[in-house]
């Protein structure tokens, strides 16, 4: 296909289409910076108002051989004028840089949506690593992309043009002329949808300050897909799209991964209270990002992170901050919390506050490093040696990982415990637009500290059963603590058998009783009672939310209810349940939830289960709510 | 960080009876840390133990100041996480040859290199006590043992060796038997910033009785032991009439007797405790065995010992709030 440039400017903003939502996909190599044009594409809708979600998806590897499907890494993001929970199902835009990357994702775009190509990518080699026997884009098998709005573009050689116009290149720049094709294309999607390109220039600026070629390069890349869109007469069906301002709440915006939120929480959380944040961590994906959020806050914000030698010593290091006074933190994976699960044991008997964030990702073993599961929820409730109760709480979005932490920050201090949140990968990497907290709004909940002096290390209060924290340097405080079981009181080591009953129970008790300090489970969406309860915890949120609105809006009797808190469950959770005649728990693992309701409601609750390293499409969820409906009314 | 009132070694004993078996080597070994404490007028509210999992392990809880006992091979881990958390703390680790060297080796070894400021104590019994008597790292070949009946094969580690491979700073050996050696050592190792090291032989009398013997006996010692002070030569034997040269063809330090195949004061190494090569041949050293301060030579510590400044709190939260901040913001009105 031939492009000629008209003369023409672009066409003006009213002219443009009005669309409330797009769906748009980026797919190359890893190396190929496809992340990174797909984050910046979310800064830009973000910038103008629209709501977004994006999902971020790429191989373990690093740079997986370039050219294979394996390799193919992709960056899916919704942007729109209404509020929305996922990055979207099906594709309205499929941006491929490769042959690979169209063989991968193809099959997800709509019929009728919007196929960008890199022609200039589609050379023998390349077509026989994706597996193609022939050129799908040659005009003898034009019938295969007929149902698609193609367009075709060698976006290659259109970069390296515009890289050897730049004054004073040299060789060996306008050799890597390539590797700015991905600001290219983001310059030619950003002005296909109507958004501005400003932040990215800025962007650029400032990442690439002390390499002035590698700037221009990238500059001149995004400003010449941006006018290639405004100045090129694009094929007949593919009109220029805009889409207008989502209504938001007031307030301070920018976008946020959960990484981010969930780091900022931490520190926030530990801050408020009065204590040293010491985030402690061995890098593991997808948790590491916390790691880095954190280091790069650093000392210059009073917050302390450690480096360990594996998750043993950072479990370990950060119960040796809390003993000491500060408030202990840790980050990990699956594979991680098996190594730390000994640590728990201790912070449960010794009664010491940490927290403790687990990003999941498909297990068992190393399993699926970089993809989403929520299989570990069952270890999170129970996956200790002894009887080692700990409060597990969710995060549900990316822009939710703030309040969470803050949440888990002061249950940990107030009853005296370990407390397991949970994440997962894709809302550790997801981002969204996150209306920046107020930290002097947040309640002020500093600790009085003063000496010890008539205080007993192992006294209970009797609201919330947690013992004093008395830590050492205080005065008239010395006491000794351990992981061996010590008497109710006195503290001495103990291995009484009735001691040892009472003591098993007063752990279960206290964290029993922090269902009496959290909220009533409120229902997200639908009516108090009904036909069918869809019940989700963690990232599932915004599929369900997306697919109960569909229903709720055609008259169905279906209702969203969302876990916040796992263990303990909300006391009023099987009340609430039991006002529907059918409870499903869609869920990426086999049932894990599930099985816990069933265990501790006895209600025949029903499990929707996916475990394929992708969160739920919102049709999946709809499918599975109207085969629900369906059983009950046959 | 001193104590108000001058205290007493017994003032650092807490109340719990010791459980320790009469005559174990560790009941030397609290009693000449206790004397450490009340000489350098410590104050039992600043002042930690922290301990992993075995005989040594209890610790802790024999001692009135504050103490954890933790769990099986973590105490370095631990105390590292206590000395980010409050730097400001005297912090000891107490462990056993197990908890340091096998479950706990990692740990250890990098509380040496990152040079943490505790005081390591590592109790070696050459045997895991708690468990009645396994070989550990540390048997020597040959052990016979529950696990081991026909005796181990494995190579057995120098705790010693071990320490300098890692980068430990502060690097010494002591003998539970002798209070001189065990006082003096520790003082200078309390006094060292960064990662003090101490290996003490310690008898196990239920399991592992007498491995010891020729390091403990005092009519035997005056021949079996090398006790290295900086800047002296390296005598011993009753008289002083034995020390230590340097073969250059074998690159090791070797025993000799003064007077005997043209041998003169003057051949004998003198003890320089700052000097890595000679802490890497002296810890190769058997017979006479070296005790007392190996190595010191002070680095810059993983976490100094000032405590974080005040107001550090009210700052942080403003910093924290200019991260939020950063990047591309918008307001919706
Ligand atoms: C994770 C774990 N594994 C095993 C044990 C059992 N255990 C307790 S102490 C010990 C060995 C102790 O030997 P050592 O460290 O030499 O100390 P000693 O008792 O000789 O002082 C073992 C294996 C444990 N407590 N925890
Ligand atoms: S078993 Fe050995 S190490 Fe343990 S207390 Fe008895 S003598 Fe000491």
């Amino acid at each position: 296909m031939n492009f000629q440039t008209s003369a023409g400017t672009a066409p003006d903003e009213g002219r443009r289409l009005r669309r409330e939502a797009v769906v748009i996909r980026f797919a190359g190599d890893s190396g190929d910076g496809i992340q990174a044009a797909g984050s910046q594409f979310g800064i830009e809708a973000a910038l103008a108002g629209n709501d977004l979600s994006t999902y971020p998806d790429y191989p373990s590897e690093i740079r997986a051989p370039a050219g294979t499907t394996y390799g193919v890494s992709s960056f899916q993001i919704q942007i729109a004028s209404q509020e929305i929970h996922t990055p979207g199902d099906k594709l309205d835009c499929l941006v491929a840089f490769n042959p690979a990357a169209l063989k991968v994702h193809l099959g997800d775009l709509k019929p009728g949506g919007v196929l960008i190509v890199d022609a200039g990518a589609f050379k023998a080699a390349g077509l026989k690593k994706a597996g193609y026997e022939h050129d799908p884009l040659s005009e003898d098998h034009a019938d295969e992309l007929a149902d698609y709005r193609l367009l075709n573009v060698d976006i290659s050689t259109l970069t390296r043009e515009t890289v050897s116009a730049i004054p004073d290149i040299d060789v060996s720049s306008k050799k890597d002329a390539l590797k700015a094709r991905n600001m290219w294309v983001l310059g030619l999607v950003l002005w296909l949808y109507g958004r501005e390109k400003g932040a990215t220039l800025e962007w650029i600026n400032k990442k690439f300050g002390t390499k002035p070629i590698v700037r221009a390069v990238n500059s001149a890349a995004i400003e010449a897909g941006y006018a290639f869109g405004a100045t090129a007469l694009l094929p007949s069906g593919l009109e220029p799209v805009t889409i207008e301002p989502a209504k938001a709440a007031p307030g301070l915006y920018r976008t946020a991964t959960g990484a981010e939120t969930t780091a900022y929480g931490l520190a926030a959380g530990a801050l408020k209270q009065g204590l040293l944040p010491v985030y402690c961590s061995y890098p593991i994906t997808p948790a590491t990002t916390m790691l880095h959020t954190l280091a790069r806050l650093g000392e210059e914000a009073g917050i302390r992170t450690f480096q360990a030698e594996d998750e043993i010593a950072a479990i370990c290091a950060a119960i040796g901050a809390s003993y000491a006074g500060g408030l202990g933190m840790t980050g990990t994976s699956g594979p991680g919390m098996a190594l730390k699960s000994e640590g728990f044991g201790l912070a449960v008997a010794a009664e010491l506050p940490l927290v403790i964030v687990n990003v999941q990702r498909g297990g068992p073993s190393t399993g699926l490093p970089t993809k989403v599961e929520q299989s570990d929820l069952l270890q999170a409730v129970a996956g200790r040696h002894g009887d080692a109760p700990m409060p597990v709480i969710a995060m549900r979005s990316p822009s939710e990982g703030f309040d969470i932490a803050v949440e888990a920050a002061r249950i940990a201090v107030k009853y005296m415990t370990p407390v397991i949140v949970l994440s997962d990968g894709y809302i550790a990497n997801a981002a969204e637009p996150w209306k920046i907290p107020s930290l002097t709004d947040l309640p002020d909940r500093r600790l009085q500290r003063g000496d010890a002096h008539g205080i007993q290390p192992f006294a209970r209060d009797p609201d919330t059963l947690a013992r004093p924290w008395i830590v050492p340097g205080m005065a008239g405080g010395v006491h000794r603590l351990g992981g061996l079981e010590r008497q109710d009181g006195s503290g001495e080591v103990s291995y009484d058998a009735k001691n040892h009953e009472r003591m098993t129970e007063l752990r279960m008790r206290k964290i029993d009783g922090i269902a009496e300090d959290i909220p009533l489970q409120e229902v997200e969406l639908g009516a108090e009672t009904g036909d069918i309860a869809v019940l989700g915890w963690g990232s599932t949120y915004g599929a369900i939310t997306d697919a109960v609105e569909k229903l709720v809006a055609e008259g169905l009797s279906v209702s969203h209810i969302h876990l916040r808190y796992i263990h303990p469950f909300p006391r009023n959770l099987p009340e609430l349940l039991k006002g529907f005649k059918k409870v499903i728990v869609p869920e990426l693992n086999t049932g894990q939830l599930t099985m816990l309701l069933r265990a501790k409601t006895l209600l025949p609750v029903e499990a929707v289960t996916k475990v394929a390293g992708r969160p739920f499409q919102i049709g999946e969820v709809e499918t599975a709510i109207r085969a629900a409906l369906s059983e009950m009314s046959s | 960080m001193t104590a108000e009132v001058a205290l007493k070694p017994k003032d650092y004993a807490s109340a719990q009876d010791v459980r320790w078996c009469p005559g174990c080597g560790n009941y030397s070994v609290i009693k000449a840390v206790q004397k450490t404490l009340a000489e350098a007028g410590c104050n039992p509210e600043n002042t930690v133990f922290v301990s992993g999992i075995g005989c040594s392990s209890r610790f802790p809880y024999y001692m009135e100041t504050y103490g954890f006992h933790t769990i099986h091979g973590r105490a370095a881990a631990v105390a590292t996480g206590v000395k980010i958390s409050k730097p400001e703390l005297d912090v000891w680790v107490v462990s056993g040859d197990g908890d340091s060297l096998a479950i706990g080796g990692n740990h250890l070894l990098h509380l040496l290199r990152r040079n943490v400021d505790v005081t390591y104590l590592l109790l070696n019994n050459e045997i895991y006590g708690l468990t009645k008597g396994q070989a550990s790292p540390t048997s020597r070949r040959g052990t016979l043992s529950p696990t081991s009946p026909h005796g181990t094969l494995d190579q057995p580690v120098n705790p010693i060796e071990f320490a300098i491979g890692a980068h430990g700073r502060f690097i010494a050996r002591c003998v539970d038997a002798l209070q001189n050696l065990l006082s003096e050592t520790f003082a200078r190792a309390h006094a060292f910033h960064g990662t003090s090291f101490v290996e003490i032989l310690q008898n196990c009398l239920v399991f592992n009785d007498g491995v010891f013997s020729d390091q403990e006996d005092k009519k035997k010692i005056d021949d079996t032991l090398l006790w290295l002070h900086h800047g002296e030569p390296m005598l011993y034997g009753a008289d002083k009439s034995k020390g230590i040269l340097f073969n250059p063809k074998t690159y090791a330090l070797e025993p000799v007797t003064i007077g005997l195949d043209g041998v003169t004061l003057d051949d004998i190494v003198v003890h320089d405790e700052t000097s890595h090569g000679l802490a890497m041949m002296l810890s190769a050293l058997e017979a006479p065995l070296p005790v007392g301060v190996i190595y010191a030579a002070p680095e810059a510590t993983f976490i100094g010992r000032q405590p974080i400044p005040q107001g550090t709190m009210a700052k942080s939260a403003a910093r924290l709030a200019g991260a939020m901040h950063a990047g591309n913001t918008w307001r919706v009105e």
